[in-house]
């Protein structure tokens, strides 16, 4: 399938994107790494006027380290973060979940803001993100502005990224002494998230310090799993103290009905796949 | 048009594309690169897998405006000298293939899985595949291929053996 025709600009800079976001064509693209939007236009679900290609802006791409943070350029590539060794040593929580989206040649051409402006409730990258606290820099003609995680994500493929303006770092807090990880729910290869869980915790002698928990495909945004967070925080790092906090992932969460799932399952699947992702966490 | 300038398969090429044209398409019929396959045309399969710069893309999924100024690969620019590539002579002496079609896209994926992790376990390189599917279900012997590639797989013997 081929998809409808459209004019096609490759700015080299964030200013000129920009510009080209003010123009006056009637429906405007961002394409980052094409991996979500490409087959979407392919279906013809959607048939913008002008594509905005990002690929050629350097300034967009690479990982640095910040001090007390780690900044993720925009157009940086699935692929580049799963096998970067500052995300590996500071937000490896970020590592883990890199690792499990879609398949080896989606890593290579998805991108990591690309995924987070695209906010699929399934996508793999929002809730590590909300977890570890991740501040989103977005770009407009008037500056920057950093926005929370917890207000990047409004609703189903709604971010906080406005129609003018580019998300175009993301700056992670280091967690450098935590270990984490992400426990991913499929039924089948390279398929979405049916649900997956984010974790993170931080363990002294043998008890969780602090933990953070967040939940992907249990409601339209990513969701903290704050009941889960306090219920480990104190508790010695054991398979059964971690099952009894797990026992709260479901609380606040609102997830869907469809083929894979119905929302009680989903329910179930929450508390079965913290408890796994707490564990491996804490290496139990 | 978008003029572009493509090294495909060692070949530079300076083409006049419309921005919506498919990489997959450009390499088919401009390029004429049929090797590379369109298999479910949904981002699925992983039979148009190429390289793009030294790494595998679906080439369904990217524009070929985006490949501009970049190197592709192709399963037609691997045998040098008509010399199968070590993966190509692997999958023919594996029996890595029935029908055939998701041939070009497993070989490409493969070669990519052990120049980023040469020395695989099985269940890495099922990992590796999981964005190639073969609908003949082949998948027991295109595993064996991969593997038999794998560094340290291969006795002195053997490798002297594949190069004669």
């Amino acid at each position: 399938m081929i998809p409808a025709a459209f004019d096609y600009t490759a700015p080299e800079s964030v200013s000129e994107a920009l510009e080209a976001l003010r123009s006056d064509a009637e429906e405007i693209k961002v394409l980052a790494g094409g991996q979500s939007l490409i087959p979407v236009l392919r279906l013809r679900l959607a048939a913008p006027t002008l594509l905005v290609d990002l690929g050629r802006i350097s300034e967009l791409h690479g990982i640095t380290d910040e001090g007390d943070a780690i900044v993720i350029g925009a157009m940086t590539t699935h692929h580049d973060v799963a096998t970067n060794p500052l995300v590996a040593e500071h937000a490896v929580l970020l590592t883990k979940a890199a690792e499990t989206v879609a398949d080896p040649q989606v890593r290579h051409r998805g991108t990591f803001g690309g995924a987070l402006v695209h906010a699929d409730p399934a996508g793999d990258m929002p809730a590590p993100a909300l977890a570890l606290g991740a501040e989103f820099v977005i770009t407009g003609v008037d500056g920057e502005r950093t926005v929370t995680a917890a207000d990047f994500f409004q609703d189903l493929f709604t971010t906080a990224v406005g129609e003018d303006e580019l998300l175009t770092k993301v700056r992670i807090p280091k967690h450098t002494s935590w270990s984490g990880h992400y426990e991913k729910f499929t039924r089948v290869a390279q398929q979405w998230s049916i649900v997956a869980v984010a974790a993170a915790v931080k363990a002294d002698a043998g008890t969780i310090s602090e933990a953070k928990v967040a939940l992907t495909n249990m409601g339209s945004t990513p969701i903290r799993a704050t009941a889960v967070e306090q219920a480990l925080v104190g508790q010695p790092a054991t398979a059964g103290a971690i099952k009894a906090a797990a026992a709260h992932a479901d609380e606040g969460t609102n997830p869907l009905t469809d083929t894979n799932g119905d929302a009680d399952y989903r329910r179930h699947l929450a508390k079965v796949l913290t408890r796994r992702a707490v564990v491996s966490a804490a290496g139990v | 048009m978008t003029q572009i300038s493509i090294n495909v398969d060692g070949v530079n090429y300076s083409d006049d594309v419309e921005p919506r044209t498919l990489l997959v398409h450009y390499l088919r019929e401009q390029v004429g690169k049929t090797g590379t396959v369109i298999g479910c045309d949904t981002s699925n399969c992983g039979s148009c897998t190429v390289h793009l710069d030294g790494q595998s893309v679906k080439s369904c999924s990217v524009f070929a405006v985006q490949a501009d100024g970049h190197e592709v690969t192709t399963i037609e620019g691997l045998a040098v000298d008509g010399q199968l590539h070590p993966m190509q002579q692997a999958f023919h002496e594996n029996h890595a293939l029935q029908c055939g079609y998701c041939t070009p896209g497993m070989i490409m994926q493969s070669i990519d899985l052990l120049n980023e992790n040469p020395s695989p376990s099985e269940e890495e390189v099922r990992d590796g595949l999981e964005g190639n599917l073969c609908r003949c279900t082949g998948y027991q012997n295109i595993v064996k291929a991969v593997l038999s590639q794998a560094e340290g797989a291969r006795t002195p013997s053997e490798a002297q053996g594949a190069q004669s």
